[in-house]
């Protein structure tokens, strides 16, 4: 079972490290991962998501949680939590396709960010799952790269990690 | 105005420290001048960095207090890694100072520059690199900290050599710690303490199963006061062992793979199990889902990962050992049932037979009775360091500890760990007689010791258990490879009362059961060092 983990962290040296070591480590399998600064400029918002049972998401968080410069571990309630990554997907295009692929790109709410003679480049911001629709329905135009961050996750309502 | 090596040595001195265990390097040197120049810390120089940290951790240990080992960058910093590992898994609290390169040469691979905070990252509770020495204070501050509080454990502080020449600004010691993500729970949570008394209350067969954590805790006279109160027996895995005196009433023995039949039947049978600071590991609990079958089990740990890792667990309370136990024990009511009690002791009764009855092998020295012989001529509160392999088990299962300690590897099961923990003890409690039992194997680990024990007049006794094999490796082959024995037999070893001698330490050897009790007699009178090889017969089994 996939679940999204954020973690708050103190913003030094060697911290991601730490972190990841701490995966690789315990064999427990990280699906995707996200770091970013948050507010407050010492502290760094880490949003994993891990494919594990509920004995290995406890251990995850409490082994998580046995590091120092670790402040705060929540596992997101299923369902509670808005959800984004960030693709950026250079297309094939030609002459002929561009016209489609510009009419999907507006029907999924991507954006249109570079064009060349013979490819287009989609920047797409959604849910992982809706990432996979996106991608399944331009896979077929040839997709030449892609480019994807590890989802973050903040959770719905006011509640606050 | 102090510079970096300096402001150490003040932290240090702000922390109590009064002795430490190194070996010095290039870059470490203006520490070590700093140390001279203060003139108030002795230094026990060791003859090999992993000995350096065995002796703050077997200091730590008896003491209670933060051990405290320094060496250098590169191959010092290396050498030191197996203790760092060993005092890990053990969760001893100590401090390692670590020499390191100039910042400028970080990552260029200077002569002598390894990324030690990289390497011990998977077994350090934490670790710095110093990059300001402003830091200084803050960092010693915080490193004794997180070492000896919540769950113990090891902390690496690295110090580029140019770090330890700087000037600092100004020198002051932070009176508190305020590291956001690092606040251990000490008391238990009241709900689950309701709960767990209502679990005993209802236990027909209950049993305390502790571990090292209550060492740790310094829980010993709570444990011993729950258990007088109640009754249960009491079962041990190595780590918790001389938490409670072995002859007590209500103690039954060590458990696991190298434990007593006793121990190990008390708790497969048992109905409800009381864990306390054990992290219920593979070698004292092989296959816990089976051993535990249809018993409650009620953890106490300060280590919240450790509860449910290892075993299904009904009661978790996350805590001190010492404030719960007598939280509990106050509130509780409960008494033992007299025929599970009784049960329990003909367990142990019959294991004592059992064991009586084996016969000697001849010609050699047998360590069950060695050793009994031992615990009896020693004062009570004397401290023993096992080492590691079948001495080890015979050390675990058959000398009596009554007020004292008894010391193991157990998480790590280092061999070389022994003599190293006992000069640690020693320093950190001289009134008190203080022996490294080892094998032949592993003292050849760690005989370059002789020399730090006759250069700072160190009182540490040294018994060899000598098969003349690593008799626990041989025994494995015996039992498991059809005696295809490879690389077991220790031919080519020296005369280890010659080599004794050699240091300038009495020794000498034994080779029968008439012989034990001069032999444990000339030991204990000895003034200073000393060295007893007792032969014991490679067939010898470790149970
Ligand atoms: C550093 C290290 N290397 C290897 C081992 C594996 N090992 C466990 S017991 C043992 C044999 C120990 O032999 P010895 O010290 O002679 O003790 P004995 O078993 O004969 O009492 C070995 C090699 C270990 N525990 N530690």
């Amino acid at each position: 079972m996939m679940r999204t983990i954020s973690v708050l962290v103190e913003n030094q040296p060697g911290v991601l490290s730490k972190v990841v070591g701490l995966f690789s480590r315990r064999g427990f399998n990280i699906d995707s991962l996200a770091v970013g600064t948050t507010e407050d400029k010492s502290i760094s918002r880490i949003t994993i998501v891990v494919n594990g049972d509920s004995y290995i998401i406890e251990q995850v968080e409490k082994q998580l949680n046995k590091l120092i410069p670790i402040i705060k571990v929540k596992t997101l309630e299923e369902g509670g939590y808005i959800s984004r990554t960030l693709s950026l997907v250079k297309v094939s295009a030609s002459a002929k396709t561009r016209p489609e692929l510009m009419k999907l790109a507006e029907l999924m709410g991507a954006r249109i960010v570079d064009v060349s003679k013979n490819s287009l480049t989609l920047e797409f911001a959604d849910t992982p799952e809706r990432t996979e629709v996106f991608m399944s329905l331009v896979r077929p135009y040839g997709i030449k790269e892609t480019v994807r961050t590890g989802a973050i996750a903040v959770e719905s309502g006011h509640t606050v990690i | 105005m102090i510079n970096g090596a300096q402001a150490m040595v003040e932290c240090l001195k702000k922390e109590g420290v009064s002795v430490m265990f190194g070996y010095p390097g290039a870059v470490i040197c203006p520490f070590y001048d700093a140390v001279y120049e203060d003139g108030s810390i002795s230094h026990v120089l060791v003859r090999q960095e992993q000995n350096a940290g065995h002796e703050a951790s077997g200091y730590a240990r008896i003491s209670g207090k933060v051990g405290v080992c320094v060496v250098t960058s590169g191959p010092g910093a290396t050498n030191l890694i197996t203790a760092i590992a060993t005092a890990y898994l053990d969760s001893v609290p100590i401090v390692a100072i670590t020499g390191q390169v100039r910042r400028d040469q970080l990552g260029k691979d200077v002569f002598q520059e390894v990324d030690i905070t990289g390497s011990v990252e998977p077994f350090v509770k934490h670790s710095y690199l110093i990059k300001d020495a402003n830091e200084i204070p803050r960092i010693f501050k915080e490193a004794f900290h997180i070492a000896s509080t919540g769950r113990p454990g090891p902390v690496l502080i690295d110090v580029p050599m140019d770090v330890q020449l700087d000037e600092l600004d100004n020198f002051e010691y932070p009176e508190k710690v305020n590291i956001i993500g690092y606040k251990p729970s000490t008391k238990g949570n009241p709900l689950q303490v309701k709960k767990a008394l209502s679990v005993i209350e209802g236990a027909k067969k209950p049993v305390i199963c502790i571990g090292g954590g209550i060492i740790n805790a310094k829980a010993c006279d709570e444990l011993r006061a729950f258990a007088e109160k109640t009754g249960i027996p009491v079962v041990s895995t190595m780590m918790g062992l001389s938490a409670m005196p072995s002859n007590h009433d209500s103690f039954i023995g060590m458990i696991g793979m190298h434990g007593t039949p006793a121990a190990n039947k008390a708790v497969s049978n048992a109905d409800t199990v009381i864990i306390i600071g054990a992290r219920v590991g593979d070698r004292a609990v092989k296959s816990p889902q089976a051993v535990f079958e249809g018993a409650k089990i009620v953890h106490i740990d300060v280590d919240p990962a450790e509860i449910g890792k290892n075993v299904k667990v009904f009661v978790p309370i996350v805590g001190d050992a010492k404030i719960i136990l007598s939280e509990i024990s106050d509130k509780c009511d409960y008494v033992c049932p007299d025929e599970w009690k009784e049960e329990v002791k003909e367990y142990k009764r019959e294991y004592k037979r059992n064991l009586e009855s084996r016969a000697d092998i001849e010609g050699f020295v047998n360590p069950v009775k060695f050793l009994k012989a031992l615990s009896d001529k020693m004062p009570e509160d004397s401290v023993v360091a096992a080492d590691v392999g079948q001495n080890q088990i015979w050390t675990c299962n058959h000398f009596e500890v009554k007020e004292g300690r008894l010391l193991n590897s157990g998480g790590m099961g280092t061999m070389g760990y022994s003599v190293g923990a006992a000069i640690g003890a020693k320093l950190a409690k001289p009134d008190v007689p203080v022996v490294a039992i080892c094998g032949d194997g592993s003292f050849q680990m760690q005989m370059m010791e002789l020399a730090t024990l006759v250069q700072h007049g160190i009182d540490v006794k040294i018994v060899i258990m000598r098969n003349k094999n690593l008799g626990m490796i041989r025994e494995i082959q015996k039992n498991l490879y059809k005696s295809r024995h490879i690389a077991s037999n220790l031919d080519g070893s020296p005369d280890f009362v010659a080599l004794a001698n050699a240091y300038g330490i009495p020794a000498r050897s034994i080779g029968s059961n008439d012989e034990i009790e001069g032999a444990v007699n000339e030991l204990l009178a000895a003034k200073g060092p000393y060295l007893l090889q007792c032969m014991v017969s490679s067939e010898q089994p470790s149970l």
